[in-house]
């Protein structure tokens, strides 16, 4: 009967670790060892010869690798940035109980809902420089027409992101405004706060913990985006859009290096692997604070 | 907010509200209506509303499975039903497997304290980060050539009886259905596990501990009071999961062979091409649309509980 019990846990656990060690860690670790080869995908991993970091310093190296990074680190703060304001901007304007709400709400998670391959066919349809709804539009009200998926290919591939992913943020932001504590708010009230200032001064740092989350959890998604990108403008024109999961699949899948697709991938990688760890020291951080208020309040009364 | 203050926003706030609506799903419905016309309406575009509906294009789109033929088709190119079938079996066996597997490891990180729990709680959180083409060149390089039952092994005569294939070869994961099914649970777990742990920390301790007096094992209280108890957490869960596998293109289409495509596969072949067939690829779409809408008009709620679930507890 103990052993048993002791045994319970690891039986629950077991499924799990054994896929996720198979089909994740196990392929993670075999990624490693590839980006120290010189390896095309009709080699097995064996056949593959082993040129040290090679692949690492060829990228390093490589303007196209830095202009994908670039294209990625602006996509990623512009995407992030933008749906940020947007998302708690309305949020904050639309935090009032009312009827529709829920009717507003369902009708915010359908394009998140919508799979990212569907969401760029609509874009490039809306896109197209002939057919496409917003140039006619433009030039039914007699203005030129936009050339969208070629010289502003970025800027239509991010507003398509926001398109999508802005009510991401703002429903989290309105269920983080809602938890508020309705007490700070009255008092502010009645002490007279604008608002403005009870927006500044009350909601917004109350709702940052909150906030910071998401944010980072947004911008982790943004570097994984690859299929409305794909769909668009398959990275184009020339490199303007090529994103770093989109020039991985490129590199594996065109140019067959499967090494440097995996020095690539390790990049990225480390990347995302940053902004985790910066995530989860943020909400240790903000757990230890919270704890030491309420030790200081209790110490008082 | 003030009730005076309410009284004045009021029509702009409508007004507000009318048109996020009207963005958010004005892109669907202009899908959904473009699905309805034939290509010469869409590229003349003379007007928005007044056209003459046609199901010509979910036709052509479905030609290999509906059961009468068509007339306006010479020849059934686009294997959209085939395509479809997959899709539903991939994404609804990985979700239920993901469901499973994943619910009884959240169960044991929140309810028991073992060895090497902190590890793996940290390498759940850690994981959930690993973007889709990070796994691209490893998962092609291992379902390929590693993870495959050797052609002199019985086990392998055995499956090339059962699929009577003509080339003895050695059996792998690529091309299967199984193989993309792996890679789904295990991208989908962490996330699941995750979403889970914050509806069973919920569950009252006295509920568990009352049934084992009563003479229930550890599976028996799991299956028969934990179960029950987080249902929302996993229909949200379960919609997640769903939403990503049906969704996902990139490693199926390293995975898959011409049997085992799914939608998104062909959708992104279609597009490709030079002269895009828009009416077409947008039935398409929209069949590839359809079952996560339905999910959200009839379980938006849950949806939202989980979404905050995983993203505010952290």
């Amino acid at each position: 009967m103990n052993a048993a019990n002791r045994l319970t846990p690891y039986l629950f656990m077991a499924p799990a670790v054994v896929i996720m060690a198979m089909a994740l860690i196990y392929p993670l670790g075999y990624m490693m060892y590839g980006s120290f080869l010189d390896w095309n995908p009709s080699q097995t991993i064996g056949e593959a010869e082993f040129v040290g970091t090679k692949n690492y310093v060829t990228l390093w190296n490589d303007p196209n690798f830095h202009e994908s990074l670039w294209v990625t680190l602006k996509f990623a703060f512009f995407c992030v940035s933008i749906e940020m304001v947007l998302g708690v901007g309305l949020a904050l304007m639309l935090d009032r109980n009312v009827r529709g709400m829920t009717f507003l709400r369902t009708m915010f998670i359908l394009p998140m809902m919508i799979a990212p391959v569907v969401v760029g066919l609509m874009w490039r349809y809306m896109y197209h420089p002939t057919v496409g709804t917003f140039n006619r539009t433009l030039d039914g009200l007699g203005l030129p027409k936009i050339d969208w998926l070629g010289h502003h290919a970025l800027t239509s591939v991010i507003i398509a992101d926001i398109w999508q992913w802005t009510p991401f943020i703002f429903i989290l932001a309105l269920a983080a405004l809602q938890s508020l504590p309705r007490s700070a708010i009255e008092a502010a009230k009645i002490d007279g706060a604008t608002a403005w200032q009870q927006i500044w001064h009350i909601k917004l740092p109350l709702m940052m913990p909150v906030l910071i989350v998401t944010g980072l959890l947004r911008l982790i998604d943004a570097f994984k985006v690859l299929e409305v990108i794909l769909v668009l403008t398959e990275g184009g024109p020339g490199l303007s859009t090529e994103i770093l999961a989109l020039r991985i699949s490129r590199t594996a899948t065109e140019f067959r290096e499967l090494g440097v697709a995996a020095a690539m991938s390790n990049y990225l990688l480390m990347l995302l692997l940053l902004l985790t760890v910066a995530m989860f020291a943020f909400t240790r951080w903000q757990e230890a604070r919270a704890n030491r208020l309420r030790a200081a309040v209790e110490e008082d009364t | 907010m003030a009730d005076a203050n309410r009284e004045k926003q009021n029509p702009t706030f409508y007004a507000l509200m009318f048109a996020l609506v009207f963005m958010s799903i004005g892109p669907v419905a202009l899908m959904f209506i473009n699905s309805f016309k034939l290509d010469v309406d869409i590229i003349s575009g003379t007007s928005g509303l007044l056209f003459m509906p046609t199901i010509q294009n979910y036709e052509t789109a479905l030609c290999d499975v509906l059961p009468y033929e068509i007339d306006h088709l010479d020849y059934c190119s686009l294997k959209f039903g085939g395509a479809f079938i997959n899709s539903l079996i991939i994404a609804i066996i990985s979700t239920i497997l993901t469901l499973i597997i994943g619910c009884m490891a959240a169960y044991a990180l929140v309810r028991f304290r073992f060895m090497g729990r902190d590890t793996a709680s940290l390498t759940t959180l850690l994981v959930r980060m690993v973007p889709p083409a990070v796994l691209l060149v490893p998962v092609f390089g291992l379902w390929n050539n590693e993870f495959c039952i050797d052609k002199a092994t019985w086990v392998a005569e055995w499956l090339h009886d059962i699929m009577d294939s003509r080339r003895r070869r050695d059996i792998c994961l690529a091309g299967t259905h199984s193989g993309i099914i792996l890679v789904y649970v295990a991208m989908n777990l962490p996330f699941v596990i995750w979403i889970l742990q914050s509806f069973i920390v919920q569950v009252p301790r006295s509920l568990e501990e009352a049934a084992r007096v009563d003479g229930a094992g550890p599976f028996g209280v799991f299956f028969r009071i934990v179960l029950p108890l987080i249902k929302p957490g996993l229909a949200a869960a379960a919609i997640f999961t769903f939403r990503i596998a049906w969704n996902e293109y990139l490693l199926a289409s390293a995975l898959s062979d011409r049997d085992t495509k799914t939608v998104p596969i062909l959708i992104v072949n279609n597009m490709s091409e030079f002269n895009v067939e828009w009416g077409v690829i947008m039935a398409t779409g929209m069949l590839l649309a359809i079952p996560p809408i339905i999910f959200t008009l009839i379980a938006s709620r849950q949806i939202i509980t989980g979404m905050t679930a995983g993203a505010v507890k952290g």
